[in-house]
């Protein structure tokens, strides 16, 4: 069976209508899998037995009439989320040996839901990085040239969609890791507004800038996935008590007479040429639709990389904290006390990405340090997010690029890592302002790469950018492209 | 006192919060347990397990920062303290720093070679407790974390005490607040109330502090006045020897009485406190606050002034009554029914504390109840049994759980008043002592007491005692 | 330089990382790299901006203080790299 271009709608109406069983999806997904990840590498771990007992499970609930959202779909989730029973890596040597004790609140509303989960998808060790390079199970590739990375962190995630692994995915975006690969690989991603969904079980890189998110091979299958998943958590203090509306109610509503919003600073001369087209198309798309297109500023941006990675490394080097041999994880102990085990314990597990991000983290919260670097960083952060709040007055969402540019070699930027933070210029601004924003595809570089466009929205506005991104997906053939395989 | 060095201590009490949960995750606090038996994702600090604050350690901050004249922050935050330790689960200890719940406070202590003096409260904040680390013969150490995550307040005085007793003075009133709010069972050896001291000396008239030392390990009033003593001589020595004191932290070994430095075992502390982002600030207004205060039990202090003020008792009784809670409030469910305050205050702290110690029991536990006892003291007030005998009924109550009526009908202890039957044993007990007779009519009255208790104990204790004098006198003559 | 070896040296021990002379060296140039890059926030004035700590203005999020379900002792050592006693067992720690 050939299910790779069902969108998840298809599905459910094939399942519930009888001509095809969850066990049926699951075992041709799981086929899927097996033929292409080793070109790949999306998959850390694949839950094969796990998957056909909750697809059989599915079948009877849709036999009895009982569906839910997602009941009988096979769905993968990055390999940050805690899975009952499952091993959870975080892409990290220091969990190889790692199996969950519990369920994050995410996967229990996967699960609630009806989803079969498959697997646990590759990504960068912690979420630390924009390639999906840095990950104990190696680097993830592109679907659409091999040679290049997928974005990150959650490059599993959007390369298993674009190469129809599976139909939709979880991931995790704390400046741009769900966006950036999906923009890299052609798909839909989507970060919603900062406790809109719960981090409660997520492997926390930078707590305050964490948010889980959907990525899906269209605007309707994301808004879907994000239906299922959002919502308040008492478990997670910063989730927020509001209520989630019906993201496909109004899906079709349209942009006519919606204000949209260029920030000027993100139209840099730097840009890559094909970008810079293919979002200047978009824009006269938009423009057709009956949007109305005006320019922006968002005078800070320009300082948002610098402060981001201040935050986040000093909330990563605590968090990371915990990893230290003695309660879960890999041990390395040739004797040397207890101080020596727990040196050796996280120099040996942790990749030399996640220790730089230790050592400065650790270095910007150090006393003598504090005030001119994190406490610098949160008051540029105040700055950044009002820049915000004053665009949000004037225009309903912003239109920007995702990334400077289509996909990178693999390798092209290890050696330089602020080369590579740079990159995440575009995502960043909207994690700090802790609103949401999306990316989906609007075009192609000459090479053949996808390229990405970003709506940013007011907080808790996803239903509205949702809406903007479906009119264009309406109103353009992109999403329809895929990768051969 | 020293003639040349000024004392100054500062203490930093640790006080374990009754809760029924700990501080971030709906755990069990009970002591005791199998090891790690009451652990879940967020006291384990397993990947991505996140805290949620428990309210009631909320309250119970606020009735600590009230009943020690603390002011209230409006808004207060929550920091992590970043150090690595096998019992510290996450390798940060969530903790208040900038901006703690309650600040600038004060007790009036009393000692008794100085009177009152008012201590200064410097903070008091939340935070979590760390697990258990267990030490064996061999190689490894064992960690248990049952106790992670348990509510704590910690409660920073100003240095403001100048000798040892002054600082347990401070202890033992903030000991006895913090368990007449209930909001801690003040158990030292279980830790429940756990106090470092910071002690330092100087010669007297200088401004500036000593160097102090942070003494740890402290965990029961006599410890901690030996340990300061120690550590007083002990810097003493070491200026009088020309040395320095260096700033230190050092554990008491109440075995040997003295105390050790931990210094080269610790690293220079770098605690990279930064307002935690999975917690979110906390806003106290100012009806949160008045709510908590309605809530607050009368406190010793006020209570120990009251007795005197209003019920007439002499300090010493409203002392004793009012160190407890719950023998104060035995006490004054008592005088509610037997409105005779000074006569309460001798039974209970007569009758009924002989009786519970006799049984090893609490206040609590004590079968005669304020409603029982207050049956007996009325039976005397009207005669129905003299004060003796009523500690036999009070006996009675005691094992029976009978109430006092119900006693003095079975075993018959009514007091005789019958003039003739008091009577016919008077003229008994005068016809079988003639030579005793002879000596009281020979002028020796002090032999009337004799005669009295003769006629006593031929009635069993029952006749009423003023009638047997009476009879006696109108006899013997 | 922003960054001396020494200081990266002493950071390493507060993280509890050992690096090899090499690793240190490196992470001594990258981390000079990022601070000389970080310090472009300074052109900002700042005064009297607040410091932003949570993505969303909220305040009191709390729990009742009411039992949850515990994990129990098996799953709560399932991944202990070492136990006993139903206890994690760790190097020996010297007070």
């Amino acid at each position: 069976m050939k299910f790779q271009n069902l969108t998840i709608q298809e599905m459910r109406q094939k399942l519930k209508s009888g001509d095809l069983t969850s066990v049926e999806l699951t075992r041709a997904c799981l086929a899927r899998i097996k033929a292409t990840d080793s070109q790949l590498n999306a998959f850390i771990t694949v839950c094969e037995e796990e998957a056909l007992a909750a697809a059989a499970i599915a079948d009877q609930q849709l036999a009895a009439g009982n569906a839910e959202l997602l009941t009988g779909i096979p769905v993968a989730v990055k390999d940050i989320f805690n899975t009952l029973d499952v091993r959870t890596t975080c892409g990290s040597k220091i969990l190889d040996n790692y199996v969950s004790p519990y369920d994050a609140t995410a996967i229990v509303k996967l699960r609630q839901q009806g989803a079969v989960i498959v697997g646990k998808l590759n990504m960068d060790e912690f979420a630390m990085g924009s390639s999906s390079e840095n990950s104990a199970a190696g680097a993830v590739r592109n679907p659409w040239d091999q040679e290049r990375v997928p974005g990150g962190s959650s490059g599993g995630s959007a390369a298993a969609v674009a190469a129809g692994q599976v139909v939709a995915t979880l991931g995790t975006d704390t400046g741009g890791s769900v966006r950036q690969p999906a923009s890299h690989c052609g798909v839909v991603g989507l970060k919603p507004t900062y406790g809109r969904v719960s981090r409660y079980g997520v492997i926390a890189f930078a707590s305050s800038l964490d948010q889980v998110g959907p990525v899906a091979g269209n605007v309707e299958d994301c808004a879907l996935m994000l239906g299922a998943v959002a919502g308040y958590d008492p478990a997670d203090s910063t989730s927020v008590d509001c209520p989630v509306p019906d993201y496909l109610e109004n899906l079709q509503e349209g942009v006519a007479g919606k204000k949209i919003g260029l920030p000027k600073e993100y139209f840099i001369d730097g840009l890559d040429a094909d970008i810079k087209q293919a979002v200047d198309a978009a824009i006269a798309t938009y423009r057709q639709l009956g949007a109305e297109i005006v320019e922006v500023t968002l005078p800070h941006t320009d300082y948002s990389v610098a402060c981001y990675y201040l935050i986040a490394m000093a909330e990563a080097s605590s968090n990371l904290a915990r990893y230290d041999g003695v309660r879960f994880g890999v041990r390395k102990d040739n004797g040397e006390g207890l101080i020596g085990m727990y040196q050796q314990t996280r120099s040996a597990g942790f990749g030399d990405e996640v220790k730089r991000r230790i050592m400065l983290g650790t270095y910007a919260l150090s006393s003598g340090y504090y005030d001119a670097y994190y406490l610098k960083a949160q008051k540029v952060r105040t700055l950044i997010r009002q820049d915000f709040q004053n665009v949000f007055e004037q225009v309903d969402f912003l239109l920007t690029p995702v990334a400077p540019t289509p996909a990178f070699k693999i390798g092209e930027k290890v050696d330089d890592p602020l080369q590579m933070y740079l990159s995440d210029i575009f995502t960043i601004p909207t994690n700090l302002a802790g609103t949401c924003g999306l990316s989906l595809p609007c075009g192609f570089s000459q090479e053949g790469l996808p390229i990405g466009l970003q709506l940013i929205g007011k907080p808790f506005a996803e239903a509205e950018i949702l809406q903007a991104a479906y009119a264009f997906e309406q109103a353009t053939d992109w999403a329809n492209k895929v990768p051969t395989l | 006192m020293n003639s040349r060095y000024e004392v100054v201590i500062g203490l930093e009490v640790h006080v374990q919060l009754t809760t029924k949960t700990k501080i971030f995750c709906g755990c069990s606090t009970e002591f005791g347990q199998t090891p790690n038996s009451q652990t879940c994702p967020v006291c384990l600090g397993l990947p991505g397990a996140l805290p949620v604050l428990n309210q009631q350690v909320v309250d119970d901050a606020i009735k600590a920062g009230l009943a020690t004249n603390c002011q209230i922050a409006p808004h207060s935050i929550f920091a992590r303290k970043n150090y690595f330790y096998p019992d510290l689960p996450k390798g940060y200890q969530i903790s208040q720093f900038e901006l703690p719940i309650c600040e600038h406070g004060w007790m009036d202590i009393e000692t008794e070679e100085l009177g009152k003096k008012r201590i200064g409260i410097t903070r008091i904040h939340m935070e979590e407790d760390a697990g258990k680390l267990l030490h064996n013969e061999g190689s490894s150490s064992f960690v248990d974390l049952n106790r992670a995550c348990t509510p704590l307040l910690e409660v920073v005085s100003e240095p403001d005490m100048r000798s040892s007793d002054e600082a347990i003075a401070y202890l033992k009133q903030l000991h006895q607040i913090v368990v007449y709010l209930g909001i801690c069972d003040g158990n030292l050896e279980e830790g429940s109330f756990r106090c470092d001291a910071n002690v330092s000396i100087r010669p007297w008239g200088q401004k500036e502090l000593g160097t102090r030392s942070e003494l740890k390990n402290l965990n029961s009033f006599r410890f901690i006045k030996q340990a300061i003593e120690y550590e007083v001589e002990r810097q003493i020595d070491v200026i009088d020897a020309g040395e320095e004191v260096v700033q230190e932290t050092r554990l008491f070994d109440p075995d040997a009485g003295v105390s050790r430095s931990m210094r080269g075992k610790e690293e220079a502390h770098d605690y990279r406190y930064f307002p935690d982002p999975d917690l979110l600030p906390l806003q106290v207004s100012d009806e949160w606050v008045e709510k908590v205060r309605s809530c607050l039990p009368e406190l010793p202090g006020v209570k120990l002034q009251r007795y005197q003020d209003e019920m007439g008792l002499p300090a010493y009784d409203a002392g004793v009554i009012s160190s407890e809670r719950p023998l104060a409030e035995y006490f004054e469910a008592l005088v509610g029914r037997y409105d005779k305050p000074k006569i309460c205050s001798n039974w209970v702290m007569g009758e009924v504390l002989g009786a519970l110690k006799e049984h090893n029991l609490t206040i609590d536990q004590c079968p005669v109840t304020p409603e029982l006892l207050a049956g007996i003291l009325q039976r005397i007030d009207d005669a129905t049994i003299s004060g003796k005998i009523a500690k036999t009924v009070f006996e009675e109550v005691w094992n029976s759980g009978k109430t006092a009526d119900e006693v003095i009908a079975e075993k018959g202890l009514k007091q005789v008043t019958d003039t003739g039957a008091i009577e016919s044993i008077v003229n008994e007990v005068i016809a079988a002592n003639p030579s005793q007779v002879a000596e009281y009519l020979g002028g020796k009255e002090k032999m009337l007491g004799f005669f009295v208790g003769q006629v006593m104990k031929a009635s069993k204790g029952k006749a009423n005692p003023g009638m047997v004098n009476q009879l006696l006198k109108k006899k013997l003559v | 330089m922003k960054i001396s070896q020494n200081d990266v040296e002493h950071v390493a021990r507060l993280a509890r990382l050992s690096l090899e002379p090499d690793e240190l060296q490196t992470m001594t140039r990258q981390m000079d790299v990022m601070l000389g890059y970080v310090e472009k926030l300074n052109e900002l004035d700042t005064t009297g901006i607040e410091p932003m700590a949570h993505a969303v203005p909220m305040s009191n999020a709390f729990r009742k203080d009411e039992s949850q379900p515990v994990i129990g002792i098996e799953r709560a050592l399932q991944n202990a790299p070492a136990s006993g006693e139903n206890c994690f067992k760790v190097p020996k720690v010297i007070e």
